[in-house]
Order: structure tokens, then C-alpha cells, then sequence
């Protein structure tokens, strides 16, 4: 199975992964809040899309209403095109393109135009000033995660991610090759989906920024995308660094789903655990601190490259 | 010919004919985020173009950079625009007169390009890895054009964020930056 074949799969496969990253963030802030945690925060996610999907869409005066919508869908289509690279079982992917780490980082790049987008369109201040805030975001933590990716593909000798994988096999995995790349990796895939301490741009010092003006379906889209885009960050991160289907005992596939549901469940935890980081403050670091951090972490991997020939 | 290079040749002047319509657009409206946005969907398409033909990382690597690059637009914006909010229209064209001339010329001379060349026809075997072969010829024969534009490209930052800056490194460590932690607005420190 392969191709078109999968599509239905990883469909399937991030849907579920949404309502698992929704329900888990309810848990954790119900264990948080000190409230009896039981089987209903399943439901969390389901009623609150429900909710959302009874209300009426919101709209403003003088909205920009192409680049708003387009922006809504952008956020929710961009994580699911990327994930087309992603491998579901061993030798199973959508599309395993020879440049796939290349296409993954640039259409999650396009997720900057989306958030961009919907903080423009309503012709309303605090969207605004968060669609401005994520793409500040992104010129802090693009550059580092660009340089990470670069590293596994030296590493790996080639873009394409089922030779990164295979590059793992029987072998370390890349995350304990390079476990500085790893780190900021989890770092930049928190920021990318603006989650956690780096939700700055739907923060509620801007009576929820980018979101501010969304409503009724809308804000559902714009949601389950933010959370597709946290899925597919953490889904990629196993065939990168946690040498993807490899392990022992377990058939490929149930690897897959455990490394990923773990990965995932620690991004999540990122919001419950870490305050919100000030913007000025990451940019600063992610330029002084992360950028070299990510280049010496290259400039030893190219050496250990070079000399295991 | 079979039916795979027709239906890739149509697909190939389809996003062509994209990207000289959004090109075109960019210029017929009066928002200059949709400006933006019409001409990152113009190199899109382009950059589909070129991964029909084969270069699936120019492709690849040209939405990423385009990308990156139109929504840096947008800081700008901020740093440098009026009105940096709001959706006040205002005109994209200007110096029409020495526009049209410049533009005109430009036409005449590529398509004079187009036609005269004696372009060569591929009949050598396509690389086996086309990603290492253009990553070959790029850093071998065409390296010092891309270290001069990387140079001016370097220039043109430091002289822009120079411009828009109003808190340089002095104001915030000092004027001998003597001081261990940034004073910065709004941060006790």
C-alpha cells in the first residue's frame, strides 16, 4: 500500500491524533486545576467542536473576506499537505518525495502566510497585531529549525525520509547523534504551531489575537489546524530523530504510533508546564543562543560524518 | 509523444499562465498585503514549473524562500510603512512613464533572447541524483555570484534595520556595553 492508498490512512490517522492532542491538553488541565480527571475529557474535544459548529460565523465591518477565509483554510490544509512525507508503516507513505525534509519544512513555512492571513482579514486590531506576533515568531525559530533539518539530512546523506530512516537502522538514533538538533527541533515544532509558551499570537493580552475575531466554524478550522499542525511536528520528529519504524519486539507501524503519541504528549505537556515565553526574549535567544547551538551542532555532525566515511 | 508529457505540458502552461496573471495582478490592486500575497502565488507557480521539469528541489526550495520572503515583507511593513495596519487602499504603481519604458525594453530584449539563442536541445542522460548535480554546479562555477549577492543581500539588511531601528546595542547595554543584562523597556532590569 502506498500512494493514493494511504491517503485515508493519514486522514484517519491525524484526526485521531487531533482529538488525542485536544483531549490530553484537557486532562492535563484538569490534573493541573485539581479537578477529578475521568473517561469525559474524551468528550472535551467533540462538544467543543459541536458547540463551534452551532454558532454562527462572526464577521466585521470592512473584512478583508478573500485572504481572511483563505487564510482559515490555509492554516488547516498546509499541516496535512506536509504530512504527505511522513512514512505510516514501514515502506508506506503518500508521497516519499527525494527532497521529502525539504517539502515538510517549506510548506510548514506556509503556515506563516495562513496565521498571517486570518490576523489581517477581520480589518481588526488584535488579530493583527498577532498575525504580525507569528511571523516575528517565525523569524526566531525558522532559521534554527531550518538548520536542524539540514542536519539530518547530512547526516543521512540524503532529503528523501525513508532513507533517513533507514539511515537509522540498526544503528543510534539520530537524536542521540545530534541531541542538540533534537531539542531545538521540539523547541522550533512548539513555536511552529504557536503552542504553549509560544502562543504568543493568539495570547489573551490580545483578547486571543489572531482568533479574536473568529467564530462558528471558522474558528473551528482555524483550531483543528493549529492542532494538525502540533500533530504532524511531532509526527515527523520519529522518522527524523527516533528512527521511525525501527524497534524491537513490535510490528513497524505500532512503533510508529507509540513513538509519535509519546512525542505528542510531550509537546502538550509544554503548555501545562512552561509560562509564556516574551517574544523579545526568545527572538533574542533563538539569535544568540539556538543559531550557534544549531551550527556547532552541524559542524560536528559533518565531522562525524566525514570520518565515518 | 504519449499522454504523461501532454498532461504534463498542460500543466505546465497552466500554472505559467498563473504566474503571469498573478503577476499581473499585483499591479491592479490596491492592497498592499494582496499585493504580497498575489506575488508569493506567482512564484509559487513558477516554482511549480520548475519542479515539472524536473528540479524538485528548486521547486521545493523556491517555496520556501518565497515564502519566507514575502511574509519578511510584512516586518517591513511595520518598520517602515505609514500606516502598517488597516486596509487603507493605496496605489502600486508609480513612475509609470519610466516604468512602461523599462518594462518594455526588458520584454523586447528577453523575447529577442528567447528567439536568438540557438538553445540547446537536452539529449544527454537526465543525472541520476538532479538535486547533487545542481548542488555540484552551484558551488563550483557559479559560487562567487551567489557570495557577491549573498554579500549585498547582507549589506542591504544591516543598512535597512540601521534605518528602521530606533534601540541599537548601545541603548540597551550601554555606551561602552558595559552593562551585563539589557535595559529594555518595560522589563525591570
Amino acid at each position: 500500500m502506498s500512494g493514493v492508498t494511504a491517503i485515508p490512512v493519514l486522514l484517519i490517522g491525524l484526526a485521531v491524533l487531533v482529538w488525542f492532542a485536544a483531549s490530553l491538553s484537557s486532562v492535563f488541565g484538569a490534573m493541573l486545576a485539581g479537578r477529578p480527571v475521568g473517561l469525559t475529557e474524551l468528550a472535551v474535544p467533540g462538544r467543543g467542536a459541536l458547540r463551534l459548529l452551532l454558532k454562527e460565523r462572526s464577521s466585521t465591518p470592512m473584512p478583508d473576506a478573500l485572504l481572511w477565509r483563505l487564510g482559515v483554510v490555509l492554516v488547516f490544509t498546509v499541516p496535512v499537505l506536509a504530512a504527505v512525507v511522513i512514512p505510516l508503516a514501514p515502506g508506506v507513505a503518500v508521497a516519499d518525495l527525494p527532497v521529502g525534509i525539504v517539502w515538510w519544512t517549506a510548506l510548514m513555512a506556509l503556515l506563516w502566510v495562513g496565521v498571517f492571513m486570518v490576523g489581517w482579514g477581520p480589518n481588526s486590531a488584535y488579530p493583527m497585531v498577532g498575525g504580525y506576533r507569528f511571523i516575528a515568531q517565525a523569524l526566531a525559530y525558522e532559521m534554527p529549525l531550518a538548520i536542524v533539518v539540514i542536519t539530518v539530512g547530512l547526516l543521512a546523506g540524503s532529503l528523501r525520509v525513508s532513507d533517513i530512516v533507514a539511515g537509522q537502522e540498526g544503528g543510534l538514533w539520530y537524536a542521540l547523534w545530534a541531541p542538540a538538533a533534537f531539542f531545538v527541533y521540539l523547541m522550533s515544532a512548539t513555536a511552529q504551531a504557536f503552542w504553549g509558551p509560544f502562543a504568543t499570537p493568539i495570547a489573551s493580552d490580545l483578547a486571543g489575537g489572531v482568533r479574536a475575531e473568529l467564530g462558528g466554524v471558522d474558528r473551528l478550522v482555524f483550531t483543528v489546524g493549529r492542532y494538525a499542525a502540533l500533530v504532524v511536528a511531532a509526527a515527523f520528529a520519529v522518522p527524523l530523530f527516533l528512527g521511525g519504524h525501527h524497534g524491537p519486539l513490535l510490528p513497524g507501524w505500532l512503533w510508529i504510533i507509540v513513538k509519535t503519541l509519546l512525542v505528542l504528549a510531550l509537546l502538550v505537556s509544554a503548555r501545562w508546564i512552561w509560562p509564556r515565553l516574551r517574544l523579545d526574549r526568545f527572538e533574542e535567544f533563538a539569535w544568540v543562543v539556538l543559531i550557534p547551538l544549531t551550527l556547532v551542532q552541524l559542524f560536528v555532525v559533518g565531522a562525524i560524518v566525514l570520518l565515518r566515511g | 509523444m504519449t499522454a504523461a508529457v501532454n498532461s504534463a505540458d498542460a500543466l505546465f502552461l497552466i500554472f505559467a499562465a498563473l504566474a503571469v496573471w498573478t503577476g499581473w495582478r499585483v499591479f491592479r490592486t490596491d492592497s498592499m498585503v494582496r499585493a504580497a500575497f498575489l506575488l508569493l502565488a506567482s512564484f509559487l507557480a513558477v516554482a511549480a514549473t520548475v519542479t515539472l521539469m524536473a528540479s524538485q528541489f528548486v521547486g521545493a526550495i523556491m517555496i520556501l524562500m518565497m515564502t519566507g520572503e514575502m511574509v519578511l515583507m510584512a516586518v517591513f511593513m511595520v518598520m517602515f510603512m505609514m500606516n502598517p495596519g488597516g486596509l487603507m487602499p493605496m496605489q502600486m504603481v508609480h513612475q509609470q512613464r519610466f516604468a512602461l519604458i523599462v518594462s518594455v525594453l526588458v520584454f523586447i530584449a528577453l523575447t529577442a533572447m528567447i528567439l536568438l539563442v540557438d538553445w540547446q536541445v537536452h539529449t544527454t542522460q537526465m543525472p541520476e541524483d538532479v538535486t547533487y548535480a545542481i548542488g555540484e554546479g552551484m558551488m563550483q562555477e557559479k559560487m562567487l555570484v551567489f557570495l557577491a549577492a549573498g554579500v549585498a543581500l547582507l549589506a542591504c539588511m544591516i543598512a535597512s534595520l540601521a534605518l528602521a531601528l530606533h534601540r541599537g546595542r548601545y541603548d540597551r547595554y550601554g555606551d561602552r556595553l558595559e552593562r551585563s543584562r539589557p535595559v529594555d523597556p518595560g522589563w525591570p532590569g
